[in-house]
């Protein structure tokens, strides 16, 4: 996997704190993710993981410090908010396609209403998509009518579908059968390969090691360790990554 | 039987009116409902006080006092008048003045509805860049609705049998004395009023079944 030519860092987290409440989620993160790098985020369930990952498109807003995205601070509401989403994709744990739209009519919302696509161009563009993920069969059902596997193929091209900068993954996998995991890491993995920047935060350890250029090992609301997948699974420089480590790897 | 024969064209006539009043009230409580519900969910805490006092106040008043306040309050002391013919003017206040009522209620078993849709469904619409009204228009209030059809034909059901309540906002007064006077001469007929009950179920029965087959033909499967 080769690194992008734009130098300048796609997102950059500078002192980012965020608190639920009492509750001190992400403590003072400072963390850039590079045009075209793949970034995959693990680590102990409660440890800040998904709301690093929200942060990056506002879904959770942060207490103080600040986030660039494309060289720009994020804006907090309005237009321009939505705008910098049009230009995040986000794939969520639990799918959360449209309910009452078709297959179809959920890739090509954004497109038609967020872009000012004309129909029938993203009509096509939306078959395309769902051709590359492997779901063009069923592009006139409903969601509820496909396996969470395919559904989760279906936001990945929802995602798509939008032309984004990145894509964060929200434990894109936590919530599937197991043997329909590797359909979606199979998607995500063509996906990395073609240059997308990629956000994941999984349990998927086989997906850091094959996919990812960089690790980050979160616990506590803290960045604990940074390094490439190799240089961390085999030799982790801290306790707490060893320790998350070895209960993970064992069987 | 003989007094509902007899009848029967006048009561026809004032029934009609009272048909005239529950389409202006479905159609217009149904837009101001759906206007109120967008506020009580909105993220401009201006607008969600203004739906919530709204709700209440409207909410709770009595149905009658709402209506004598269209008529007396709005239209004579603040001069609110829709049409020269005195006839038609109360007929917009009081069918105005009914969906105002309505809208209340229509809101709430909408903000119901809005409940029943998982936040996921906003989350991936903010995902993909829609704006807080698109998400609401496109997303949210479409599968809201499905999940409310049949207690918004509840709201519909109650709504029609209200329009007898138009006499408080000065609307129909004549027939309402007519048919006083008819029930004194006739004895308070019974066949009358089993003739008008039946004329309302003949509205309101197929609101009570569409609502419920449309409920469960277009709920949303997730």
């Amino acid at each position: 996997m080769t690194e992008k030519g734009d130098a300048t860092p796609l997102v950059k987290l500078e002192n980012v704190n965020k608190h639920f409440g009492a509750l001190h989620v992400l403590k003072n993160i400072n963390l850039t993710v590079s045009r075209g790098e793949v970034l995959v985020v693990i680590g102990p369930s409660g440890g800040g993981k998904s709301t690093l990952c929200r942060a990056i498109n506002r879904m959770e807003t942060i207490s103080d410090g600040q986030i660039i995205f494309d060289g720009q601070a994020l804006p907090a509401e309005g237009k321009a908010l939505a705008r910098l989403r049009s230009e995040v994709g986000m794939v969520f744990q639990s799918f959360n396609l449209f309910a009452h739209k078709t297959i179809r009519e959920n890739v090509t919302l954004g497109p038609i209403k967020v872009r000012g696509v004309a129909k029938d161009a993203a009509n096509k563009r939306a078959m395309e998509l769902l051709e590359r993920v492997g779901i063009a069969a069923q592009a006139d059902k409903y969601p509820a009518q496909l396996s969470g596997g395919q559904q989760q193929r279906v936001a990945i091209a929802r995602a798509l579908a939008m032309d984004p900068k990145m894509i964060l993954f929200d434990e894109p996998t936590s919530a599937l059968d197991p043997e329909m995991v590797q359909e979606v890491l199979d998607v995500m993995i063509g996906l990395a390969r073609d240059g997308m920047t990629m956000v994941v935060v999984t349990h998927e350890m086989g997906f850091a090691r094959r996919a990812a250029n960089r690790v980050v090992f979160m616990a506590d609301g803290q960045v604990v360790e940074e390094n490439t997948p190799d240089e961390f699974f085999t030799n982790a420089q801290t306790d707490r990554a060893r320790d998350f480590l070895s209960k993970i790897l064992t069987h | 039987m003989d007094e509902l024969i007899k009848y029967a064209p006048d009561l026809a006539l004032g029934f009609l009116e009272n048909v005239k009043i529950a389409a202006v009230g479905a159609v217009v409580s149904m837009i101001l409902g759906t206007i109120l519900v967008a506020m009580r969910v909105s993220p401009t805490p201006v607008l969600r006080a203004a739906g919530t006092v709204y709700v209440n106040v409207v909410r709770n008043t009595p149905l009658t006092l709402v209506l004598a306040f269209s008529a007396l309050g709005l239209s004579d002391r603040l001069g609110l008048v829709f049409s020269d013919v005195p006839l038609t003017n109360s007929f917009w206040l009081v069918s105005l003045g009914l969906s105002a009522y309505t809208a209340a209620f229509v809101c709430e078993a909408l903000r119901a509805g809005v409940n029943t849709v998982p936040i996921g469904q906003a989350e991936a619409a903010r995902s993909i860049g829609l704006t807080f009204m698109q998400s609401l228009t496109m997303i949210i209030l479409p599968q809201a609705f499905r999940a409310v059809i049949a207690p918004l034909g509840s709201v519909m059901i109650a709504m029609i049998k209200n329009t007898t309540v138009a006499t408080a906002g000065g609307y129909l007064a004549d027939s309402a004395a007519v048919m006083k006077i008819t029930f004194d001469q006739t004895g308070a007929s019974i066949p009358i009023f089993i003739g008008l009950i039946i004329a309302f179920m003949v509205l309101t029965m197929p609101i009570g079944f569409l609502t419920g087959w449309l409920s469960r033909r277009l709920a949303v499967v997730r």
